[in-house]
Formats: structure tokens, sequence, C-alpha cells
């Protein structure tokens, strides 16, 4: 029998040593190798025919940015067609939020986990809020904003980072996370400190007042989310670390679709094990309302395969009242039951509530099926049919999937039978 | 010692699991230790392969 304690000991030792920095931006072709007509996507793999409305929304944002059609009708047909290949970001080393769509021509941030040599990439913007390609908008605001992201704001960022060098994530989100951000739902002391790192070397990268002001506008005061493609990047260059270790039981990979959730254990390999997404528990924004909502989506769940999001919802009053937490109490309770899955705790977010101790870290595939516990996740909330966020919750992870991954570990390593 | 014998003590009471069974018996005026527990997940065999699963 595989020597699973040892296994997920290395698991716990890579996540927790990894330290991301961002060094470059490049578009998907440069970074991840997308050629022709090819999409990358939030969540598990799936087709066109099944995706939901943000999804298929996001593609077709996408079909017209590369010029693939001249209209929104155009680009449904071509992807009806069968003309596009899709396949989830995760299995290029990319996260995308959301719908989470990815095409050769999108400028993403690279990261770079220098402890572990891996990468992961994400896009950094994808149009104006309201118009974002991540909920499915897919109009001119939406066009026009990628098109000033992939010829204005690329290339500065990109001028920033040759000028100052790589910039230490692990660093700054350890910084965020005594600042009150899980960096899922609240980033707004990362992207507040990202800013401040940012400033002055832009004002030095793009000399032309009018050039500036939109750009130091979107990373200034637009969104307080703007840092989650970075937390985003730096969890998947983590947990990149332990893809494909042999004999560990620690979940590599949550994310959603909008129509099913699906994890990858470090163990297993590229196998996905699935199961229906969850209907999220959220606080609606005015106007809006539960039966609004799209499932549970995006590949954002990447912060709690970290152990951020909501594994650390104990560490961030403010996102307790972002996500509708019931009270303080039931957050400490989530982060407690948190540690009751996780193999162990990163000390680079300690809590200061739990008396220092890091974050609840490295989800055991065997802990959660046997408590019957299963991952919390701190998150956005879709429109199921306009080009919007509605909200914010708490989505509770499928079971299946678990069960699932658990008969297939122990399938392949043996102990299926006695 | 019966049972009625015992009820007539003070209860002092474990509640495993299902915290509605905790609050029906503080509702009586009795104190309850909980025990934080689920079943495991899955089916019948799960017990079993989480045995050989062990580390």
């Amino acid at each position: 029998m595989a020597d699973i304690a040892a296994a997920n000991r290395e698991a716990l030792d890579r996540l927790c040593r990894a330290r991301p920095a961002w060094t470059a931006v490049r578009s998907g072709r440069e970074a991840l190798g997308l050629e022709g007509r090819t999409l990358l996507h939030a969540g598990p793999p799936i087709e066109w025919a099944r995706m939901c409305w943000p999804m298929r929304g996001a593609v077709k944002a996408a079909a017209l940015f590369e010029g693939w059609a001249r209209t929104a009708d155009e680009a449904e047909a071509l992807a009806a067609s069968g003309d596009i290949a899709f396949a989830p970001c995760h299995s290029r080393g990319a996260v995308g939020p959301m719908a989470g769509v990815i095409s050769p021509g999108t400028p993403l941030l690279v990261v770079e986990d220098a402890v572990n040599r891996t990468t992961a990439s994400s896009f950094i913007a994808d149009g104006p809020w309201g118009h974002q390609l991540r909920f499915g908008a897919h109009g001119p605001e939406t066009l026009n904003g990628l098109r000033w992201i992939r010829d204005a704001v690329a290339p500065a960022l990109s001028a920033v980072l040759e000028r100052e060098g790589p910039i230490d994530l692990a660093a700054l989100m350890a910084q965020a996370f005594t600042m009150g951000d899980e960096m899922h739902m609240r980033n707004a002391a990362a992207t507040g400190l990202l800013a401040r790192r940012l400033a002055a070397p832009l004002v030095a990268a793009v000399p032309d007042a009018a050039r500036l002001e939109p750009i130091m506008r979107l990373v200034t005061r637009d969104n307080d989310q703007f840092f989650l493609a970075w937390s985003m990047c730096a969890a998947k260059a983590a947990a990149r670390s332990i893809e494909g270790l042999e004999a560990s039981t620690v979940v590599c990979t949550m994310a959603r679709n909008g129509v099913e959730f699906g994890i990858r254990v470090a163990g297993l390999g590229e196998p996905w094990f699935t199961a229906p997404a969850s209907v999220v528990e959220g606080v609606y924004f005015p106007g809006s309302a539960a039966g609004d909502a799209n499932l549970d989506t995006g590949d954002s769940a990447i912060m709690e395969t970290y152990g951020l999001g909501g594994l650390a919802m104990a560490s961030s009053p403010a996102v307790q009242k972002i996500v509708g937490a019931k009270s303080w109490e039931d957050a400490l309770a989530t982060t407690r039951d948190m540690g009751e899955i996780c193999v162990g705790r990163n000390p680079l977010f300690p809590i200061a509530v739990l008396g220092g101790e890091g974050t609840p870290t490295g989800i055991d595939i065997r802990r959660v099926v046997k408590t019957s516990i299963v991952p919390k996740i701190t998150t956005a909330i879709a429109h199921r049919a306009a080009p919007r966020m509605i909200g914010a919750g708490i989505a509770t992870a499928p079971m299946a999937p678990f069960v699932a991954a658990l008969r297939a570990f122990a399938e392949r390593y043996g102990a299926a039978r006695a | 010692m019966t049972l009625d014998a015992g009820l007539d003590q003070p209860l002092r009471v474990v509640n495993v699991g299902l915290e509605l069974f905790a609050e029906q018996i503080e509702a009586q005026g009795a104190a309850v230790d909980r025990v934080d527990w689920r079943p495991p997940a899955g089916g019948p065999d799960i017990a079993s392969l989480l045995a050989r699963l062990e580390d």
C-alpha cells in the first residue's frame, strides 16, 4: 500500500512553501500555447450545448474579440457548429473567474512559483463593471473594454514588470490576509496594496496623462475585487505543485462551470470527479433574488483549494457580511470545520482569532468522506440570464465527487478489495 | 439499576450527532454534552475503504 501519510505531508509542505510572484503579461497564445479556434473555460469539461447562459455569453464575447464572428448570432452559430474547441482552463495551467473564458489573444497575468517551479495564468480584467465577460456580457462596451485591456493596460503592466522585476505575491497576500482579506470574495486590502505597488511605476511607464488616467482608475478604484485574478493565479501556481503527486489524497483542483462542480485529486492525475453545481446561499443586490441566480460558477474555488476563501472565513469579519454568514460564531465554526478536513495549516496565513494558527490547508478526500464535512466556498453570484453579478454568498460543495474520488483512489492504489 | 431508578436522578446526556436531539433534551432541563459527529458519506462499503486508506 502506498504511503499516503508521507505523500500528504509532502503536499502540505509544497502548498506552504509556495512563493508565487507576478512575472509577466502574455497573450493566451504565448503563455498557454492556445492556437486556432480554441477557448478555455472555467470548471470541469463542458461542451457548448450544456453551457450555462453566462458561459455562452462569454464564449460569444471571446469569438467577437478574436474576430471569428462579426455578430453575436454568428458567434453562437460558430460555437454550435463545433468549430470552436473547448477545454478547461485548469487543463492548461490557467484559471478563470466565473465563466472564465480565455482565448488565444486574451492578455494574461503570468505568475511563477520559483520554489516549486510552477506557473499559472488568468485574465487581467474583462470589461467595465456591468459589462464583464465573466458574467456573459458580449456587447460593444465589453468588446471595447477587452480591446483597451489588450492595447493599453497589458503593455503598461508589462512595462512596469520590465522596470520593477517580479512582484512578490506571497508577501503581498500574507499582508492582505492580516488586513482582513480571505482573498476570494474580499480582496479590498490586496487590491489597495497592489495599487500602491503599481502607482509610481505606472506613472513612469505611461507618461501620457490621458492614457494613464483610465488605467489608474481601473487599478485603484473601480473594483475591490481587482486583485482576484492575481490571488487566483497565486493559488493555482501553488496547487499545481501537487498535481500528479503520487499517493496523495489531497484535492489539487476544485472548480465549477455553472452546471457542474468538479474536483481533481493529487494522486489521481487528470480525471475530474463531478456532480451538479450547488445553489449558492447568498445576499442579493437590491432588485435581485435567488430565482435570478445561476448555479455556482467559476475557477475561483482555487482559493479554497489553497486554504483561503471559505476555509479562512474566521479571519475576515468583512467577508462575513459580504457573503451573509449567519454570525461571527458561524464563520469561526466554518473555519474549524474546514480544519477537520485538511491535512494541516499554512503559517503564511495566521488566523488571529485562532491564536495565530495558520489557515486550514490541503483538503483530504478521506477526511471529507469520513466526517461528511464538505468545503465551503465564498463566491460571487452570476445572473442566470443577464450579464451581471447579482450578489455574493456561500456555496457548499456537493459530496458526491469526493466519494467518487475516494473509490477511484482505492481502486488505483489497490485498496478497493480487502 | 432499573431505567426508572436512573431517571429519578439528575440526567447528564451525551448527544452524538443531530443537534435537534440535544435541543429537545435541554428543553426538558437536562444537561447535554455534544459530540459533533456525522456518519461517513457514501455507502455501506465506505467505512472499510476508509479503514484500508488510513495513514
